[in-house]
């Protein structure tokens, strides 16, 4: 039976008490007979940045999705605490509105109290204040990705859901962004991400989660992949390589 | 809801290409239908060449000349002649395409039907038509128009000519004056015969052997003058020898003006809905905003009805806008406005309910536009199709297609509310909201797919 429920306000829940405010028990998610989710158990603390790594088809972006309630699961539960933001892999914005308007509806579809305030914030915090009125498919897709960002963070989520944020960003744009995302995680944001750039992985998450085939293969800090993989001196591609290596085999 | 509901117009407001086409196309097509039922079908041109001398252009019968022009100038009524000399002109220019066809009427024509009428032997006279044949449906027209003009004088001619054979038995009958080659003749007729006929029975004595002899002839023309009598009813009926008495069995009552009306609003109406329900929904996922949406922000059965109020609203507006364009060249009953506005709002809530369905089955704007468009067409053109023209078994299949979806019924409540045509408005109006009712059901199946 599929369930997820979030909590807000101040109802305290068992996974508050332990500073849980992300948890998924039993996730499955069956396509047919396949399973892009296989029994995924997960939890996420209040100001940790997660990362959410694996080989291409592991079941990142479903388990993420399953996680801003995007998509349904087949079994299993997710509870969160409080609000969810979430920052979908393709930007989900409407490309005749201008960044400003985009915001506006998301804030007010999200019911936020007071949405030109939360606008506003959000254009300066993500500098995108001097092109607020720019339609946004004339915008960069740098630009474009910030303004995704920038509705997910609308409601001040305590918990974030990132899919692939960096990936169509240049360099300096991909630096930026994680300046911006460890200040939020400084601030008591969770940050749960995904991303193909392992390095980014390990520099920018407090723990790795390596998902493969459906199934959570890891749980840890970077350290303690490379210690189960190759030793504490080891590289950390080399060691992540390694550990889905001895999965899938 | 409402938010998206104003998202969704400044998109529109910003795509000024779409909503221009949405709008143009219906007023466009509203003006062009309009310009053709109040014009009126024109005349076709054709070439017409008089070889018939002017000296004869008349011919005579029991005395009465007859213009052979009259007939010619009847023949023109609906047509538009462009005098020519000789039959090469005509060749020319039917052959140019300056002129539709060509009719040449022959030198002896006159001459040929004087021997006719004189039962003096002889071919009838034969008028030539020339036409283009490059085109069949030209060709199909001209034929049609020419036939049924010359079958127009045919018949004029022949009613003259029944009414002077008539006049000719009135004076067999009755007698009176008759003028032939000139000369005055008093005719005393069958009845009058026969009473100087009786009279002079009764002045022979009896037994005279003649008496039986004048009684027989006085009989005879008593008999002939009878029978004479009923001839000219006879011969009247010989000019048109099958009446056609028409009565509408089933069906509508609607002219053909106020039908096409019905269907031109109809089918813009369909167009314009479905492009915009499945476009704007489709447009949802094709910006990748569908999943943010409806993660707790907005139920999917919000945004398919946010969808189906847009584009039924929009839809509706242009649609009325088109029918007021319409009327300034056609009349339309404004007093059945609430009729008629409760026909075009139930067809555009149907129309946009199978559009979101369709939106709900596709990713992207074009494959749902494209899919929409497909739909249309063979939707429209099996809803046109009348009874008696296919097969039994075939119109049944045909009724059965068209009734899953919402243009016949929007045309049958859209024919009653400008109208007044059956099956009346009720019965579509409860087709339509079923429709609805079941294509955004589909929609709602089509959107869960999506939750895979």
């Amino acid at each position: 039976m599929a369930d997820v429920s979030t909590t807000s306000g101040g109802a305290p829940s068992a996974a508050a008490d332990s500073g849980v405010v992300l948890r998924a028990d039993g996730v499955v998610k069956s396509y047919g007979k396949r399973r892009a989710l296989d029994g995924v158990d997960m939890t996420a603390f209040a100001g940790e940045r997660v990362a959410v790594i694996g080989p291409n088809g592991a079941g990142k972006t479903t388990l993420l999705q399953i996680l801003a309630g995007a998509l349904a699961p087949s079994s299993g539960t997710v509870s969160v605490e409080g609000r969810i933001g979430w920052v979908p892999q393709q930007a989900a914005l409407y490309s005749k509105l201008s960044a400003r308007e985009n915001l506006r509806l998301f804030a007010r579809l999200e019911r936020v109290a007071d949405a030109d305030e939360a606008v506003a914030r959000m254009l300066e915090q993500t500098g995108l204040a001097e092109r607020a009125d720019e339609e946004v498919g004339r915008l960069s897709g740098g630009n474009r990705q910030r303004v995704n960002v920038a509705i997910g963070l609308l409601a001040r989520p305590p918990v974030l859901l990132l899919d692939e944020p960096t990936s169509s960003l240049d360099p300096r744009q991909r630096v930026v962004l994680w300046e911006f995302i460890g200040g939020l995680a400084e601030a008591g944001t969770t940050v749960v991400f995904t991303t193909h750039h392992v390095g980014e992985a390990h520099r920018y998450a407090d723990r790795l989660l390596v998902l493969a085939e459906g199934r959570i293969v890891f749980t840890g800090t970077e350290a303690q992949l490379r210690a189960s993989a190759g030793g504490a001196d080891a590289d950390f591609e080399e060691a992540f390589v390694a550990l889905l290596e001895r999965h899938s085999a | 809801m409402r938010w998206l509901f104003v998202k969704d117009l400044q998109v529109l407001r910003r795509s000024p290409l779409l909503v221009a086409l949405l709008v143009a196309y219906p007023v466009l097509i509203a003006v062009l239908i309009g310009l053709a039922l109040s014009g009126g079908p024109a005349k076709p041109r054709v070439a017409f060449v008089n070889l018939v001398p002017a000296e004869k252009n008349t011919f005579s019968i029991g005395g009465e000349k007859l213009d052979v022009t009259t007939y010619s100038d009847q023949f023109f009524e609906a047509i538009e002649p462009v005098r020519v000399k000789t039959r090469e002109e005509a060749v020319q220019k039917v052959r140019s395409g300056e002129v539709l066809g060509a009719l040449i009427l022959p030198a002896d024509a006159t001459d040929r039907l004087q021997g006719a009428i004189n039962l003096s032997g002889g071919e009838p006279p034969t008028v030539e038509v020339l036409y283009n044949a490059e085109d069949p449906v030209k060709r199909r027209y001209v034929e049609s128009a020419i036939e049924a003009r010359l079958a127009d004088a045919n018949q004029a001619l022949s009613e003259r000519l029944t009414k002077i054979a008539a006049d000719y038995l009135r004076i067999v009958v009755d007698g009176g004056r008759f003028s032939l080659l000139g000369q005055d003749f008093n005719v005393l007729g069958l009845r009058k015969s026969g009473a100087l006929l009786r009279s002079a029975v009764t002045s022979l004595p009896e037994g005279a052997p003649e008496r039986v002899a004048l009684d027989q002839v006085a009989k005879f023309a008593q008999l002939a003058s009878d029978n004479l009598d009923i001839s000219e009813p006879i011969l009247a009926s010989i000019g048109t020898p099958v009446r056609v008495k028409q009565t509408v069995v089933s069906g509508r009552r609607t002219s053909l003006d106020s039908f096409a009306i019905a269907v031109t609003v109809t089918i813009s109406l369909m167009f314009v809905t479905l492009l915009l329900a499945a476009g704007m929904l489709a447009l949802e996922r094709e910006e990748h905003a569908f999943g943010r949406l409806v993660r707790g922000l907005v139920s999917r059965t919000a945004l398919l009805t946010e969808k189906v109020v847009l584009a039924a609203v929009c839809s509706f507006a242009v649609t009325v806008l088109m029918l007021a364009g319409l009327s300034l060249f056609v009349e339309i009953e404004w007093s059945r406005a609430p009729q008629w506005l409760a026909a075009l709002l139930a067809a555009a809530v149907a129309f946009a309910a199978m559009g979101v369905a369709v939106g709900a089955l596709t990713r992207e704007v074009r494959a749902a536009s494209l899919l929409a468009f497909l739909l249309s067409l063979p939707i429209a053109f099996l809803a046109l199709v009348p009874s008696g023209t296919v097969s039994d078994g075939m119109f049944d299949v045909v009724q059965a297609v068209s009734a899953i979806f919402p243009f016949k019924p929007g045309l049958q409540a859209l024919d009653a509310g400008l109208n007044n045509a059956e099956p009346g408005l009720l019965r579509p109006l409860l087709h339509l909201t079923a429709l609805a009712l079941g294509f955004g059901v589909i929609a709602r199946i089509g959107l869960r797919r999506f939750d895979r």
